[in-house]
C-alpha cells in the first residue's frame, strides 16, 4: 500500500496534514455560506412569491425592485465579484485572505441563485392550496409557515441540494484566489508546482463532498415527499 | 343568511376590462341548497367567491349572519371566513399533511387543546365516513374521498354556510351522487346553508332547492326548483333544463330517425309537460274517449323534484284537426303544457302523400 502511494502519490503522502486540512476549510466554507445564505435566501424567495402581483401579500413595487436587483447580481461573474466585494469583505473581517474572508463573496454569490430557487420551488406550490387556506381564514404569516413552506419543503430541499453543489464550485474558485479549501490545494500544488497527483485527490474529494450533499438531499426530498 | 346586493367585479389589466359579475343581487335563506348554473366563463366561480371575500367586489355588499363582510376589518373577517366552509373541484388538500392533519388545519390556533382537536377530526372523519382513512396521505385516496376530507375540513370550525365551487365536476357520475348525498345529509343534520356553483343541470336537479341561472356575468333566472323547471322563462334556463331531462336528446335522434315518427296530415308532434300528481296517463286515455284523438308516446322522463313529480313526454297526437285542437285545450285545463313541434317531418309526410 504504502509503496504503491509513493509510486503513484509520492506529494500526496507528504502533503496529507494540508490536504485534510483543505477539506475542512472547503467544508467549513460550504458550511458557513449555506447558513447565511440559506436564511437570506429562503426571505427573499419568500418575500419574491408573497409581493408578486397576485402573492398574498401583493407589493408589486417592492416586487420589481427586488426581481432587477436579484438578476443584477445574478448576472455578475462570481470571479468578478470576488474583486468587486473585496472592500467589503475586508471591513467585515479585517482581510480578503483565508476560508472566513471568501464567506462573504460566497454569501452574495449564492443567495441570488438560492433566493430564485426558493421562489420556484414555492411557486410549484398549487395556489389553489394558498386559496383554501385563505378561505379558512388563515392569516398571512401562518399561510407562509403552515402551507407555502411546508408544503413547497420537498422542492426546497431538492433546490437546496443544487445550490450546496453550486457553492462548493464557486469555495474552489474562491480558493483559488486566496480563500483556501480543495481550490486552492489543487492550484497552489497541482497546478502550480505540477503536482498532478494532489490534483487528483483534491478531485475526489470534491466528488465526495458533492456526491454525500447529494445523497443526504434526496434522501430528505424522498422522506417529506407524500 | 346571505345577502348578495347589487354585486359589480370587473377586472382590468393593461390591455381589456372585463366585468366578470354584473349588477347581481341574491339572497340565500338559512337552510337553502342554492344552486348556480351557467357555462364556462359566466362568471359562477366569481360570484361565489365574492361570498367569503377570496374575490372583493368592485362595487355591491356581502352581507353573511350578520355582517357586511365589506365593512370588517381583515382580522375580523379572517374570523368570519372561519365560519364559511369552502369546497373546490380540486379537492386543495395539502400534500405534507395526512389526513388528519388536513382537517386540524384550521383548527389550530382555535384554543382548543390536541386532545380535543384530534376528537374533532375524529368526529369529522367519522360525518364524512372516512375514519379508517386517518393517517393516510391525500395522494393515496380517490377523488371522491379527497373531496369527502376537503368537506371535513371546511366543516372544521361548525361554519354555518358551505360554498362548493365545481365540487363534483372532477368526479365520476357515480361519485358524484355519493358527495351530493353527503352534502343532502349535511344539509339536513346541521341545517348547512349550502351554495352551489355547476355547469351540470343534474347536480342542480339532485340536491338543489332554489336555482339562478348565470349568463355573462348576469343572473338571467332565479326561482325555486319546481318552478324553473317548470315554468323556465329564459332561453338559457330551457336549454339546461332541457339537457337535464334529455328531451333535446330524444328529439335530436326523432329527427335523424323520421322513419320512427311516420307522420301524416292528421298526425301532430308535441310535447306535453304535466307536474304533480295529476298524472298523464288518465288524461290520455280520455283524449280517446272524449275526443277521438289518439296519443302516441315517442319518449317520457319522469323527474322527482323535492317531492313533487314533473313529467316530460314527446307524444304523436293524431286524429281530425279540430278534434285535436280541443284534446289540446282539454289538456292545458288540466295544468298541463302542450308544446306542438314544428318538425320538418309534417312536410316531408305531406310530400310522401302527394307522391302516394
Ligand atoms: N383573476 C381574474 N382576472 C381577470 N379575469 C378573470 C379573473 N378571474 C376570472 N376572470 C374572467 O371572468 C370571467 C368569469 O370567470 P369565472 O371563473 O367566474 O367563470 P365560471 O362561470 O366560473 O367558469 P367555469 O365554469 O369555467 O369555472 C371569465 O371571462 C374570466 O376570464
Ligand atoms: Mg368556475
Amino acid at each position: 500500500m504504502t509503496e504503491f502511494m509513493q509510486t503513484y502519490f509520492p506529494n500526496v503522502l507528504n502533503l496529507q496534514d494540508e490536504i485534510i486540512e483543505s477539506i475542512w476549510e472547503t467544508i467549513y466554507m460550504t458550511g458557513w455560506t449555506a447558513l447565511f445564505a440559506g436564511i437570506l435566501g429562503i426571505l427573499l424567495g419568500v418575500t419574491l412569491v408573497v409581493t408578486d402581483t397576485n402573492g398574498i401579500l401583493a407589493k408589486p413595487r417592492l416586487y420589481d425592485n427586488l426581481d432587477r436587483a436579484i438578476n443584477t447580481f445574478r448576472s455578475i461573474p462570481f470571479i468578478i465579484m470576488l474583486a468587486l466585494i473585496g472592500p467589503i469583505t475586508r471591513l467585515l473581517v479585517g482581510t480578503t485572505i483565508g476560508p472566513t474572508a471568501a464567506i462573504v463573496p460566497l454569501v452574495v454569490g449564492t443567495v441570488p441563485f438560492y433566493s430564485r430557487q426558493v421562489q420556484n420551488a414555492l411557486l410549484e406550490v398549487d395556489q389553489g392550496i394558498i386559496e383554501a387556506a385563505e378561505a379558512m381564514g388563515s392569516t398571512p404569516w401562518e399561510i407562509i409557515f403552515r402551507v407555502y413552506l411546508k408544503e413547497g419543503l420537498p422542492s426546497i430541499i431538492r433546490a437546496s441540494s443544487v445550490t450546496i453543489i453550486n457553492l462548493i464550485g464557486l469555495t474552489a474558485m474562491a480558493g483559488a484566489i486566496g480563500g483556501g479549501g480543495l481550490g486552492n490545494l489543487a492550484i497552489a500544488r497541482g497546478y502550480n508546482r505540477f503536482q498532478d497527483d494532489v490534483t487528483l485527490v483534491a478531485t475526489l474529494a470534491i466528488l465526495i463532498i458533492v456526491f454525500i450533499s447529494q445523497f443526504i438531499g434526496n434522501y430528505f426530498v424522498k422522506k417529506t415527499s407524500h | 343568511m346571505i345577502e348578495l346586493k347589487n354585486i359589480d367585479v370587473t377586472f382590468t389589466d393593461k390591455k381589456e376590462t372585463i366585468e366578470a359579475v354584473k349588477n347581481v343581487s341574491l339572497s340565500i335563506k338559512a337552510g337553502d341548497i342554492y344552486g348556480i348554473v351557467g357555462y364556462s366563463g359566466a362568471g359562477k366561480s366569481t360570484l361565489v367567491r365574492t361570498i367569503n371575500l377570496l374575490q372583493r367586489p368592485t362595487k355591491g355588499d356581502v352581507i353573511v349572519g350578520r355582517h357586511n363582510l365589506m365593512d370588517l376589518p381583515p382580522k375580523e373577517l379572517r374570523q368570519a371566513r372561519k365560519k364559511i366552509g369552502m369546497i373546490f373541484q380540486h379537492f386543495n388538500l395539502m400534500r405534507s399533511r395526512t389526513v388528519a392533519g388536513n382537517i386540524a388545519y384550521p383548527l389550530r390556533g382555535t384554543g382548543l387543546s390536541k386532545q380535543q382537536i384530534n376528537d374533532k377530526v375524529d368526529e369529522l372523519l367519522e360525518l364524512v365516513g372516512l375514519s379508517d382513512k386517518k393517517d393516510t396521505y391525500p395522494s393515496q385516496l380517490s377523488g371522491g374521498q379527497k373531496q369527502r376530507v376537503a368537506i371535513a375540513r371546511a366543516l372544521a370550525n361548525d361554519p354555518e354556510v358551505l360554498l362548493c365551487d365545481e365540487a363534483t365536476s372532477a368526479l365520476d357520475p357515480k361519485t358524484t351522487l355519493s358527495i351530493l348525498e353527503l352534502l343532502k345529509e349535511l344539509n339536513q343534520k346541521l341545517g348547512l346553508t349550502i351554495a352551489i356553483i355547476t355547469h351540470e343541470m343534474q347536480v342542480v336537479k339532485e340536491i338543489c332547492n332554489k336555482v339562478a341561472v348565470m349568463e355573462n356575468g348576469e343572473v338571467v333566472e332565479e326561482g325555486d326548483l319546481v318552478s324553473i323547471f317548470t315554468d323556465a322563462q329564459n332561453p338559457l334556463t330551457k336549454e339546461f333544463i332541457s339537457t337535464a331531462t334529455q328531451i333535446d336528446q330524444a328529439l335530436d335522434k326523432l329527427a335523424k330517425h323520421p322513419t320512427l315518427l311516420n307522420l301524416t296530415s292528421e298526425d301532430v308532434l308535441a310535447t306535453i309537460a304535466y307536474v304533480g300528481e295529476s298524472t298523464s296517463s288518465p288524461l290520455i286515455a280520455s283524449l280517446y274517449a272524449q275526443f277521438a284523438v289518439t296519443t302516441n308516446i315517442l319518449y317520457g322522463n319522469v323527474e322527482i323534484l323535492q317531492e313533487t313529480p314533473i313529467g316530460n313526454l314527446i307524444v304523436v297526437l293524431s286524429g281530425e284537426e279540430r278534434q285535436r285542437d280541443k284534446a289540446i285545450a282539454y289538456l292545458e285545463a288540466h295544468d298541463v303544457t302542450v308544446s306542438l313541434l314544428q318538425h320538418n317531418q309534417t312536410v316531408f309526410a305531406f310530400n310522401k302523400k302527394q307522391v302516394g
